[in-house]
């Protein structure tokens, strides 16, 4: 019994850590970034991936939620059509604050090869975007390292700012 | 076909000057060439008028008035055992004749044979809808319609299909734009923020080369990224790639290589 007990007086004292409220709110915020299931096209399946247990997102924190309102960030995996463009607009603004953005690939950055009538050119129009991440399409490995670009983006702001939402104007 | 030309001296006439080269047309031959087309298409011009009819790859083509589509189609299916609608659409004449052609492709799976039923409407005219003879005339009726602006009566559910309910334009006539008319161009624009937002949000970039080298308040070089919106025009530092603070993370030990052990024994 006594070896499962604290030893206060070994490793430097107590076991407390003395830190700021941003850093622990960013920590946790930083490091369970649950992120929409939102494969539009053929990135989506680099975002499965990604998320499977070759390369295993859950070590990150990063759940993939089927709901907005879980989901705090937004990955715009694929192509996005002018008829969809509402949608992702109104899944947008169903996410909870703070939310965050990353766009996958060419097709979302810039419209990609798909120079039609019919595509966005680049998500940014409809929605705001953090991490621009290009590729056609992008490795899984590139996403991880977007993601973990992403929480050092998160890790940097301040979690006390007055939660002002986002907007693209 | 052409005759041909030998082409080994390209250097010499580096222009491409065939201005008036014509495609070529893929063969046609008389239908008493095929017992069975022959029989088929004599019955058919039993009960209707047949403007033209050949054989094209095997396949014969029959061309009659627009009106009797429904009539013609009835017939195939019911009499002459063409069970089915493999295929149909329309296509762009309007800038040589000012004419949609519509084409059924049909089926015979008893007689193995295929068939073509060809009419020719006006742009403003309509075509009797065939989705009671064919259910996969649905469908196609409704792509013929959102794509080129053919309407067509008595289909029970006559909307777009692919494109948006409010969209304006014809995508798959010869003059609509491929990037869009200003509609399109703005279409995503005026329905989620509205009108009064183009200016702020500005037009489409629809240059696919175009590549702002210092534009930091969109992109980022990899190993040189630096604040958003700082002017890079005299340079930017390097910042070494890493995945983690160089500090460290708040309440995570940071992976040490000198301290790790590299495990030989897999039976440990």
């Amino acid at each position: 019994m006594a070896q499962h007990q604290v030893n206060y007086l070994k490793d430097g004292g107590l076991p407390v850590a003395l830190t700021t409220i941003d850093k622990v709110v960013n920590w946790g915020r930083s490091n369970s970034l649950w992120a929409l299931t939102y494969g539009l096209a053929c990135c989506g399946i680099e975002m499965m991936a990604s998320g499977a247990s070759r390369y295993d997102f859950d070590r990150f924190g990063t759940i993939f939620r089927a709901s907005p309102r879980q989901a705090e960030l937004m990955v715009v995996a694929g192509t996005l059509t002018k008829k969809h463009a509402e949608f992702i607009r109104r899944l947008y603004d169903q996410m909870t604050e703070p939310k965050w953005v990353i766009s996958m690939g060419s097709c979302a950055n810039t419209g990609g090869m798909f120079n039609t009538y019919a595509t966005v050119q680049g998500v940014d129009r409809v929605i705001p975007v953090d991490l621009y991440l290009p590729g056609c399409a992008p490795r899984p490995e590139t996403l991880q390292y977007a993601v973990l670009l992403l929480q050092q983006k998160i890790r940097r702001e301040s979690a006390s700012r007055a939660q002002k939402p986002k907007r693209l104007m | 076909m052409r005759a041909y030309t030998p082409k080994d001296n390209v250097q010499k006439k580096p222009y491409y000057t065939d201005r008036y080269w014509v495609a070529p047309q893929v063969a046609k031959s008389d239908v008493s060439e095929d017992a069975v087309f022959a029989s088929d298409l004599e019955l058919i011009k039993t009960k209707f008028e047949v403007l033209d009819a050949f054989i094209q790859v095997g396949q014969m083509v029959v061309i009659i008035n627009a009106v009797d589509n429904f009539g013609v189609i009835e017939f195939l299916k019911n009499e002459l055992e063409y069970n089915q609608l493999s295929e149909m659409s329309a296509i762009d004449w309007l800038a040589q004749e000012g004419k949609f052609e519509i084409f059924y492709q049909m089926l015979s799976m008893s007689k193995r044979k295929r068939l073509r039923v060809k009419c020719k409407i006006a742009e403003k005219e309509s075509i009797q809808s065939i989705e009671k003879l064919f259910r996969s005339a649905d469908w196609s009726e409704r792509e013929m319609y959102d794509m080129f602006g053919v309407v067509i009566n008595n289909h029970p559910f006559m909307k777009r299909i692919l494109m948006p309910e409010d969209w304006e334009g014809f995508p798959l006539r010869k003059t609509y734009p491929l990037q869009g008319d200003e509609f399109a161009q703005w279409y995503e624009v005026d329905k989620i923020f509205g009108k009064e937002a183009r200016e702020i949000i500005g037009p489409e970039n629809r240059d696919p080369a175009r590549v702002d080298r210092y534009d930091t308040t969109r992109f980022a070089r990899l190993g040189h990224e630096v604040p958003h919106g700082a002017d890079i025009s005299q340079g930017e530092p390097e910042t070494p790639l890493c995945y983690q603070e160089n500090e460290g993370v708040f309440l995570i030990e940071k992976f040490d290589a000198e301290k790790s052990v590299v495990i030989s024994d897999r039976d440990r």
